[in-house]
């Protein structure tokens, strides 16, 4: 379908949702690299109008991929909640913004309605949406998830700790994991992606981890950031895996390149359900997303590539996952140039993921060949903070040495909690406090002499 | 690095010794001391440089011809850094120029190497001229003569369009890894069987994080000369031919 919008005389013409999706979407340089933005800027606006225009059900009939052609489109029809729908079913895309806005879309509201939520329907109003509107919706969101703890209760936010090394080697790993710990980090993940790819390496990951996990009786949960297959063989091989993690897109081709069949990941899920490793809940899956991924394996279908990050979460919300991260400046410059189009893009995806019930987090990073730095950074974290982002990074100095990118920092965490009164997950909490490493406020303390985290260190530098 | 009075690390510093990850860093409230913030700020410095920073052709193109390779130099499709930032499809073709001279030179070897600046000339600039040293020290016969061709602005599939116009069977590309901010200076290669235009990342091999901290240039010459031998034997490269060089030598240490 076509649709057409006169600005001071001049008609402007679209000629299929795609299209105008494509067309409104805010500046990036994954789209002009695709060919696909604006060619002027009153053409964007024009496209914005037309869009405003659009009620929501046009949805549910346009698919921006052919549902024959591809699975996720077929998942996100086939599992559309009408009923949850009806809502906002009378709505075109400008009203919902307003709608969105309103006292009556409180959490319990939104809650109700997003499996009623297409991804297509999301990222469309987020084109009408303003930084504020972005951030002041998604902070009524809320997601909340448990395996041994709870993540994305309200005043909350998780880390990861990941505590990647250039070898994988095992003291190098357990050394960033006391790191992270000391600085009261490790609540959403202890997480880390290995450089290697053989499954003896894997394993001995995961048994570190466990060991610290159990040893120290510290109420979250680890994971080895490799393909989901590996993870399968590990599972099979009767390794500890809590979460499974696997990099997700928005198109099946996109999946396809990554290796992976919507089938592999419901097999992954029961596999790791069925090690009933969690002890306050079961949500056992851990996602990755990034705008520009579909583009990046030649498979975007000639959509936006914020509209299809938005589909990465309608395949990531299928899978019930504990935590799903958009790693939003990792892919580079060819896809978000600099810290406005980062920052623009995280707050995108972190709305678009929790107003489809998500449970997002954000890797607030840059690469060093992007136009950003470290301020950029400190802008999108502050932001998402306020926001209620569910957890974000915590890397050793914000400098990751295996994956060679700047993301966020265990100080950077405690500035954000500290600024904003962000607490950690409530087990996590307590664990903390009975280490005696925090107080009753959640302020770090120094650790003492004989602290048994510092005699585990000591333990290991004799070794 | 200043005359500050820096304030104390933490007690866990010892466990330091064991990764490069920047731990035990010490806090002032929740905030990074001051020298700690600067560190950072000058390992990024370094590593925005070494995107920014053009290849020395000249200097490069010397050491060649002093080694016995003296080598043709082509230009991407990419005039400039900001626009190879922006189009990695650009940084993949050759000039017509470009294209123009290889198809004049075409070589009897079957090997080619191509010097790419990718995204730190660092690398390349440091890297590339010892690594073929030691290609060569370790096996004459299939180093000591062989095309070199410069290309700057270049991503790894500029290797391809090389390649193809040389009629080549085998393309060694050495470029320039993303710089992170501990390690600016990072060298790939990326070795490609029967390179033509449209090759996927899928038929190439990768050697990856050849630097002083990393792969040292014997370990390396030594993997990617196998893979090169194996390569042109079983007429392949990519994720069918598996790096089994560490059963033919002695585990690769880093240093």
């Amino acid at each position: 379908m076509s649709f057409t919008h006169t600005v001071d005389g001049t008609q402007w013409r679209f000629n299929s949702l795609r299209e105008l999706l494509a067309t409104a979407s805010p500046e990036r340089s994954g789209d002009a690299l695709a060919g696909l933005m604006a060619a002027s800027a009153v053409q964007r606006m024009a496209a914005r109008l037309a869009l405003a225009d659009l009620p929501l059900r046009h949805f549910l009939l346009e698919a921006v991929v052919p549902y024959e052609q591809d699975d996720v489109t077929r998942l996100i029809i086939d599992t559309h909640d009408a009923a949850a729908f009806a809502a906002v079913a009378h709505l075109t895309v400008g009203e919902f913004r307003n709608w969105l806005l309103s006292p009556a879309a409180d959490t319990q509201a939104l809650t109700r309605l997003a499996p009623g939520l297409t991804p297509e329907m999301v990222a469309g109003v987020s084109k009408l949406m303003r930084h504020q509107d972005l951030i002041a919706v998604a902070r009524k969101c809320s997601v909340v998830t448990r395996f041994r703890n709870t993540q994305g209760l309200p005043g909350r936010m998780g880390v990861r700790l990941q505590p990647n090394h250039p070898t994988d080697d095992l003291q190098g790993v357990a050394a960033a994991v006391l790191d992270g710990l000391l600085y009261g980090a490790g609540d959403a993940v202890i997480g880390i992606n290995p450089a290697s790819d053989d499954l003896p390496t894997f394993i001995g990951l995961w048994q570190m981890l466990d060991e610290v996990i159990t040893r120290f009786e510290i109420p979250t949960q680890s994971c080895v950031l490799t393909h989901v297959t590996q993870q399968l063989r590990g599972m099979a091989a009767g390794a500890p895996v809590d979460l499974v993690f696997q990099s997700v897109g928005g198109t099946q081709q996109t999946n396809t390149s990554f290796g992976i069949t919507l089938a592999l990941l419901a097999e992954a899920q029961a596999a790791a359900r069925s090690l009933q490793r969690g002890t306050v809940g079961t949500q056992v899956m851990y996602f990755e997303t990034g705008q520009g991924s579909a583009l990046s394996a030649n498979a975007h279908h000639g959509v936006d590539q914020q509209t299809l990050e938005a589909r990465a979460y309608g395949v990531a919300r299928h899978f019930d996952p504990f935590l799903t991260n958009s790693v939003v400046g990792f892919i580079g410059p060819e896809y978000l140039y600099d810290g406005k189009q980062i920052i623009r893009a995280g707050l995108e995806d972190h709305f678009c993921g929790k107003l489809l019930g998500v449970p997002l987090g954000v890797d607030v990073c840059h690469t060093t060949h992007a136009e950003a730095d470290f301020d950029d950074m400190d802008t999108l974290l502050t932001l998402l903070g306020t926001a209620g982002v569910n957890f974000i990074m915590g890397v050793p100095g914000a400098d990751d040495v295996m994956l060679n990118y700047q993301s966020t920092s265990f100080h950077d965490a405690l500035y954000l909690r500290d600024l904003l009164g962000l607490r950690r997950a409530p087990e996590f909490e307590r664990w903390l406090e009975r280490m005696q490493l925090t107080d009753g406020a959640g302020r770090l303390l120094p650790a003492k002499a004989g602290h048994a985290l510092l005699a585990a260190a000591s333990a290991l530098s004799a070794a | 690095m200043t005359s500050l009075q820096p304030l104390p690390s933490d007690p866990w510093a010892p466990l330091r010794a064991f990764t490069p990850a920047r731990i035990a860093l010490g806090r002032t409230g929740c905030a990074l001391p001051t020298q700690e913030v600067l560190a950072l700020g000058l390992a990024h410095a370094q590593a925005r440089d070494a995107v920014q920073r053009p290849l020395a052709v000249d200097r490069l193109v010397a050491e060649l011809e002093h080694l016995g390779y003296p080598p043709w130099t082509v230009h991407s499709q990419a005039p400039d850094r900001a626009t190879y930032l922006r189009r990695p499809d650009l940084g993949r073709r050759l000039t017509v120029e470009s294209a123009a001279l290889l198809d004049t030179q075409r070589s009897a070897a079957p090997v080619v190497i191509v010097m790419a600046d990718g995204l730190s000339s660092l690398a390349v600039q440091e890297h590339a001229v010892p690594l073929l040293t030691a290609l060569r020290q370790h096996s004459p016969a299939r180093w000591s003569s062989l095309p070199v061709v410069v290309a700057r602005q270049a991503r790894v599939a500029l290797g391809d369009a090389i390649g193809e116009h040389l009629g080549a069977a085998f393309v060694v590309v050495m470029i320039g890894e993303r710089p992170g901010l501990s390690a600016p200076d990072s060298l790939g290669v990326y070795l490609t069987y029967a390179p033509q235009i449209g090759c996927s990342d899928a038929q190439r091999n990768c050697v990856s994080n050849v630097r002083s901290a990393g792969l040292s240039y014997a370990a390396a010459a030594a993997r990617i000369d196998w893979l090169v031998a194996a390569g042109l034997s079983r007429r392949l490269t990519g994720v069918e031919l598996k790096d089994e060089s560490a059963a033919a030598h002695p585990p690769l240490l880093r240093d």
